[in-house]
């Protein structure tokens, strides 16, 4: 057959067949048994043209309601960011896209070198000392936090606050589970993790404590007390952040944490339905060598010039195999490129101006909201996400707005019993005040 | 500083300098200490760089010149399937409708999205022979994660806790050992035996009752087809275990066998590899996994169902593993998976992998002779050589890659297979045209007659790269991770 992609033509197949010394292409699957033969083709869609086929898919992208076409208010670990342009036309350089893990550095010195600029930005922002190329998402980043810390104390058990998002918690408790760890949900008090229940809980038996700043329902989690709690148990403190808050939040890692996790989709990567985003893993310096992943390292080369490197790859599974750190191969260097490329775009002012303009924008429309008469479920400080009390369901409020070309915000009763008919409200810097204006007319009728 | 050194961007920053255009601030604005408690507003500014918006473009434009992608030439690393990546996958996954949508929107407003995926399934389904697929795990190494933990409830719900061992060949790639440590399993492995195939007298020595699964890729790590699979199915079968297809050779199969027929219960695919979502320089990749029946009840939730012409999100799953992944798998990538499904149809899928075998078995065949070839036989998707007669005239194997890049082609996989000594593997792909192939074969002999000749210039190589053979003892040494201000 012709095909676009398939450039051998029948001339060169023939040549080739007398090379190898065969006949048909046939003998050179003579290998595999009959009984196991697949014979004929598969039953799938047949090949569509180039024009056919983006016309389809335009159609069928086309029935989804999405971010760009609609005014959305909805966050609960994505987020709708501004995405400076040029972050796409990097990553769309094939140089890129197309190279796999740089294994030889001599002709990957590009890649190599945008990681190691990544690996500091997040050790910047996290105020941790080492971070690594980077790992599939947030959850899966935060299990393997939670991995980490039993193996570095030789603990089994972990503590994880109520108010870590509820699907990486679901992500932690499934590693767990593969590692026999015991997970235990620590309450929340007001949207923040009770201090009085975790200091009930801690003991020396515990691996490590897991929080997130700023927290599920957007609050700012009280960090210098947590570390004093965890860490008169020698427990690790695990904190999963939005590294966007921290342009303009103190860091966790000046607080005291033992490790940092999150993910960095608010910088330049697009929502996707839930991926492909960016997970991001940053240590203290004593916990170098048990890192899960990936890491790049300055070197030279015999000239004295300066290179970069896979390095310390005796961690890792192609090395130490089932004794790895982690089996992670694999991970999202070009995502990690991308949030590099944002990074930079908005360097130290922009990424400060726009952390602070998602606290000014969100707390406009908290205002906004409790002048309208709405009730919020937790009173206190956050960051660009808080929750509103509703007298209807969240997904029939939602319906209706989206009439009205408004994404609301996340139905919390799914995942919280006692949050039923309360919306997670995400308001971050691209919405403006006629949008949330608009917004908070629109909810008028359904306050409880 | 050298003065070939390339500037790190934090280098080019100068105080003043801005590259961003945020939206306006047009909303009342609220004292900052009133709304943030006193310690948590940030007093040291991260560090991040300060650059205009050409010079950034430049800065990446610079450190893409000193990349090796597929699209800047031939790529043959062995088992990592580094075929074309075609265009219209990126337009396709740039639709605002595919790269604007949220996860957690409800799902009336997403059922585009949904039909994509639950469509993808449908023909993952087919392709590999399996009852039911999950789009859930990231990559390949998350998927054969996913597939074990699977195993794990799957033997506990029946009772048997004994289950812990997962048997892996002597030629599996490192993921796998590492994958069943972390679902909380102990690794056997099983020989080889002189065909390069798994020992079966080794693998009845090493089944029994505490066998959970064997993992197993079929062509192997070698490039040869398993070819007493169904022997091999048998063994694991009636031990009680479960056998598991590590999917990273599809590329060498489709249309010709498919693991549901040969026997196995459990395959994840790396649509990164086989069905062409780009590479990144590392990732995202996506890492499918298809069961049989009996395991269906323990896919991750959420699984993805019709019901009445609606695509729905099935949570309602108590004997599911759980969560392996916040949403729903990298959906970036599986929109370019099924573009390419799509683009390729059934006829299609079959001659992407005859021309893998060809494109192969054809640079084998020119290459005998001047490398040591371990298993003459055909091979499948790829093949691997070894440098042993090289090293006895002082070239290693990691010579003639570096060699290689002088020639400006990215090295095939060295050193792996770990049971092939100097090992030389090399996966064309079918994307490759004859030209490309003769070009590489000329380059390799040459290189063999440069050993004999003149080793020289191929243990000091490269010659003509942008910089020569980095100092890794240094670097693991005195770790620098990170760019620190002077």
């Amino acid at each position: 057959m012709k095909h676009r992609y398939l450039p051998m033509t029948e001339a060169d197949k023939k040549e080739m067949l007398a090379t190898i010394g065969v006949n048909s292409i046939d003998e050179l699957f003579s290998d595999i048994p009959e009984s196991v033969r697949f014979k004929g083709e598969y039953n799938i869609k047949p090949a569509a043209t180039e024009t056919a086929l983006m016309k389809e898919l335009t159609k069928m992208a086309q029935k989804n309601a999405d971010l760009k076409s609609n005014t959305s208010f909805l966050g609960a670990g994505v987020y709708d960011h501004y995405m400076p342009v040029i972050v796409d036309h990097v990553l769309s350089r094939s140089e890129f896209y197309t190279a796999y893990t740089p294994y030889q550095p001599e002709i990957s010195q590009g890649e190599l070198q945008a990681i190691f600029e990544f690996q500091t930005m997040i050790c910047e922002l996290t105020g941790m000392d080492v971070a690594n190329s980077s790992m599939y998402d947030g959850g899966t980043a935060l299990a393997e936090a939670a991995m980490l810390s039993a193996g570095q104390t030789r603990r089994k058990k972990v503590l994880i606050s109520s108010a870590v998002h509820p699907e990486s918690k679901d992500v932690v408790q499934t590693y767990a589970k593969g590692q026999y760890i015991e997970v235990i949900e620590i309450p929340h008090n007001d949207g923040v993790t009770d201090l009085e229940a975790l200091k009930e809980m801690i003991s020396d038996d515990i691996a490590a404590v897991i929080v997130q700043y700023p927290n599920f329902f957007g609050r700012i989690e009280p960090l210098k007390e947590l570390e004093e709690i965890i860490h008169a148990q020698k427990s690790m403190f695990v904190v999963s952040s939005n590294p966007l808050s921290l342009g303009a939040l103190t860091s966790p890692g000046k607080f005291g944490a033992d490790i940092v996790a999150g993910d960095a989709q608010p910088f330049g990567i697009p929502t996707a339905f839930g991926g492909p985003h960016c997970g991001y893993f940053a240590v203290t310096n004593k916990l170098l060598r048990k890192v899960p992943g990936r890491l790049v390292g300055q070197t030279v080369d015999e000239e004295g010039r300066r290179g970069f490197v896979l390095t310390l790859q005796a961690r890792e599974q192609h090395i130490r195999r089932d004794k790895a750190t982690s089996n992670i191969c694999s991970n999202q260097a070009l995502n990690a490129l991308a949030a590099s490329v944002a990074m930079t775009a908005l360097g130290k002012k922009g990424v400060k101006e726009m952390a602070l303009a998602n606290i000014q924008k969100s707390n406009y429309a908290k205002k906004l909201f409790k002048e309208n008469g709405f009730e919020l479920a937790f009173e206190g400080p956050s960051f660009n996400e808080f929750v509103v009390k509703l007298n209807k369901p969240v997904k029939e409020v939602n319906q209706k707005l989206l009439e009205k070309g408004i994404i609301g915000g996340f139905d919390l009763g799914r995942d919280f019993s006692d949050l039923k008919n309360h919306m997670l409200v995400a308001v971050t810097e691209l919405r403006t005040k006629e949008e949330i204006d608009t917004f908070v007319k629109e909810m008028g009728e359904y306050h409880a | 500083m050298h003065k070939d050194d390339q500037a790190l961007v934090f280098e080019l920053s100068t105080p003043g300098r801005i590259g961003y255009s945020l939206p306006e601030m047009d909303v009342p604005e609220t004292d900052i200490n009133e709304l943030i408690p006193a310690g948590y507003l940030r007093e040291e500014e991260a560090e991040l760089p300060e650059v205009a918006e050409l010079d950034i473009m430049r800065h990446y434009t610079a450190l893409s010149n000193r990349n090796h992608g597929v699209d800047s030439g031939f790529y043959p690393l062995g088992s990592c399937t580094m075929k074309y990546n075609p265009k219209i996958n990126e337009n396709v996954a740039r639709f605002p409708g595919f790269a604007h949508v949220h996860p957690l929107q409800d799902e009336s407003s997403v059922q585009g999205a949904m039909e994509l995926m639950y469509d993808l399934q449908e023909h993952l389904i087919e392709i590999t022979g399996m009852d039911q697929v999950t789009l859930q795990p990231a990559a390949g190494a998350h998927g054969e994660w996913t597939a074990l933990m699977m195993v794990r409830a799957f033997h506990e719900a029946n009772g048997e806790l004994k289950r812990t061992k997962v048997i892996v060949p002597d030629s599996a790639h490192g993921t796998n050992p590492a994958s069943a440590t972390v679902a909380g399993f102990e690794t056997i492995t099983v020989k080889s035996d002189d065909n390069g195939l798994v020992d079966l007298e080794d693998l009845r020595r090493v089944v029994g009752e505490d066998t959970a699964a064997l993992m197993l890729t079929n062509p192997n790590t070698l490039g040869l087809f398993e070819e007493h699979i169904l022997e091999m199915a048998e063994i694991v079968h009636s031990a009680g275990g479960k056998l598991y297809y590590d999917g990273a050779n599809l590329n060498a199969v489709m249309s010709k066998a498919r693991p549901g027929d040969m026997g196995f219960d459990l395959v994840h695919l790396n649509l990164h590899k086989t069905f062409t979502g780009p590479h990144g320089g590392g990732g995202p990749g996506s890492g499918p996994v298809g069961v049989k029946a009996d395991l269906i009840p323990f896919l991750p939730k959420p699984v993805l169902v019709k019901k009445a012409e609606k695509y729905v999100f099935d949570y309602d799953r108590p004997q599911a593993i759980g969560r392996v992944k916040p949403y729903y798998g990298n959906f970036g990538i599986n929109v370019r998976a099924y573009t390419y499904i799509r683009t390729m149809g059934p006829d299609g899928l079959k001659a992407v992998t005859e021309y893998a075998v060809l494109n192969a078995n054809y640079m084998m065949r020119r290459l005998q002779d001047a490398y040591d070839l371990p298993f003459d036989r055909h091979c499948k998707h790829e093949f691997v050589l070894s440098g042993k007669r090289q090293k006895k005239l002082g070239v290693r194997t990691l010579d003639i890659a570096k060699r290689l890049l002088d020639f400006g082609y990215h090295p095939p996989t060295t050193y792996f297979p770990l049971n092939v000594e100097e090992c030389i593997m090399i996966e064309p792909t079918e994307t490759e045209s004859k030209e490309t192939l003769d070009a590489f074969c000329d380059a390799m002999l040459q290189i063999a007659k440069e050993a004999e000749e003149n080793p020289e210039i191929v243990q000091e190589a490269p010659h003509n790269t942008v910089i020569g053979r980095l100092d890794e003892t240094l670097a693991a040494r005195k770790p620098v991770l990170r760019y620190q201000k002077q």
